[in-house]
């Protein structure tokens, strides 16, 4: 199948990014260095391009019954301009995707979801629309921008008369930011290093871009890649749907029963409440290398005795802290922060702690 | 993209100076940038033969990992020591301070490329 190009395709490839295909698009993952874009992020301020995400708008007197019964968060909870993460739970204890659910009003939420799963979400979202709410998917129609880092405050402040500061964080604003209309500003992102995520129309894309850059100069902003992307979440602790979630990972054993509620009855609530109650059998954890060593995804987690116990589901090294990091499912039992293991790097049994997250 | 003419390349995106029988081995310019950050290198081999093409090490990136391939059969004699402390090398200098070993050639081999034939390999 062709990877579709992003509406911002020629900026990146002009700024010199190297380009691969991911989750079905041509994506920058590098436009100079992992470590520069991932320390300018922690420490200033940079620019991902991520419009390959998926955007559903539900909408109608039906439309929050249609999320209730395919998410597992309870957005009765969520007030006007407020966002949450949560997930769509299969029929299998598995999860379909993460997401946002976004509140407009009481008849308008936008679902973002992940750009591999556009498909597959839309699909179940509308076989699961037995309420018949209005469902549109506008994923082709929006940029998004995430403008992520401490500094992202000020850049974009200089360039809206919205007081972003009063934005909570998993709030937002649909406003002008940068002379563009209807731009939604929202208080989010996936790399725990502040700032806000940009949804633009297609049309108004590049002059946001632009002048986004222009503004940022003087903090030194740059743009950053998928690269980039992972090594931040990572250091976060965040799930990446596909590697640390999964179709055959439940919620709960991925560390996601903070967004498992059973307050409400959803799809598969019943069998996850009863996962609940007996408790799961494995756990994702977080550990860290001691000494050298980068894990990376599919390698071997096991036991002092050397007893092979999981599998590495993402792994980096930390431009932060300068040591592998990563996270895998462990059985119960062996899943205790301070517990030792092992991961097998390439034929050598490297010592490693379970730790909490985020790992900084 | 740098690719001194007066090196030797292989499929394996590795460079080759030969002096006498003592082969000089890097990563080339082109592999240095689809790695990215290069975080390590890992080669315990010191002392060990190798046939060409066999593995005598590793090199690990923020997001990648690549084995090291021998560009010719021989003894690895040594490894560059300032690595250890400064593995950016290979990205800021692939060809002259990012040197990663030097080999005891046994045989050369004909498999070796010149400048020519690996520029046209990574389609510059």
């Amino acid at each position: 199948m062709e990877n579709t190009r992003i509406p911002l395709h020629h900026v990146h490839e002009a700024l010199g990014a190297r380009i691969i295909p991911f989750g079905g698009f041509e994506m920058p993952v590098r436009y100079s260095s992992d470590k520069e874009e991932h320390l300018a992020v922690r420490n200033g301020v940079g620019v991902f391009d991520v419009s390959h995400m998926g955007e559903f708008l539900i909408e109608g007197p039906h439309a929050l019954a249609l999320i209730q019964k395919v998410t597992s968060n309870d957005a009765a909870k969520l007030i006007d301009g407020q966002a949450q993460y949560s997930c769509l739970p299969n029929h299998e204890g598995g999860i379909v995707d993460d997401l946002i659910v976004y509140r407009f009003n009481t008849e308008k939420y936008l679902l973002v979801v992940n750009a591999s799963n556009i498909e597959k979400d839309w699909l179940w979202v509308s076989a699961n629309n037995d309420m018949k709410a209005s469902l549109s998917n506008v994923s082709k129609d929006y940029c998004l921008f995430a403008v992520q880092g401490p500094k992202a405050l000020d850049v974009l402040q200089s360039i809206t008369e919205v007081d972003l500061a009063a934005i909570k964080f998993y709030h937002f604003h649909e406003g002008t930011l940068a002379g563009i209309d209807g731009i939604i500003i929202s208080a989010t992102g996936y790399t725990g290093a502040g700032g806000f995520e940009l949804y633009v129309k297609n049309e108004q894309a590049e002059s946001l871009w632009n002048q986004i850059f222009q503004t940022g100069t003087e903090y030194d902003i740059k743009p950053i890649g998928l690269g980039a992307r992972d090594t931040l979440r990572l250091e976060m602790g965040y799930c990446l749907y596909g590697n640390d979630i999964d179709d055959k990972t439940s919620p709960l054993e991925g560390g996601l029963g903070w967004i498992t509620k059973f307050s409400k009855s959803f799809i598969n609530s019943a069998a996850l409440a009863l996962q609940k109650e007996k408790g799961v059998q494995k756990k994702l954890i977080a550990f860290e290398i001691k000494g050298k060593g980068i894990p990376r995804h599919d390698y071997p987690i096991m036991n002092l005795e050397g007893v092979i116990i999981g599998k590495v589901t993402s792994g980096t090294m930390s431009p932060s802290l300068n040591k592998g990091i990563g996270m895998g499912y462990v059985p119960i039992g062996d899943h205790q922060i301070g517990t030792e293991i092992l991961i097998e790097i390439r034929h050598k049994k490297v010592p490693a702690i379970i730790c909490k997250t985020p790992f900084l | 993209m740098n690719i001194p003419s007066q090196l030797f390349y292989t499929k394996d995106h590795e460079w080759v100076k030969i002096e006498g029988d003592i082969a000089t081995v890097g990563i080339t310019d082109f592999a240095q940038g689809e790695l990215g950050d290069i975080v390590y290198i890992e080669i315990e081999t010191i002392g060990e033969t190798f046939s060409a093409e066999e593995v005598f090490g590793s090199v690990e990136a923020v997001k990648t990992v690549s084995d090291l391939m021998m560009p010719v059969s021989g003894e690895i004699l040594s490894l560059n020591e300032a690595l250890e402390s400064t593995p950016e090398l290979i990205n800021t200098d692939p060809y002259e301070a990012g040197w990663l070993v030097k080999i005891k050639v046994e045989d050369q081999g004909d498999h070796l490329l010149s400048a020519e034939d690996y520029r046209v390999l990574i389609g510059g």
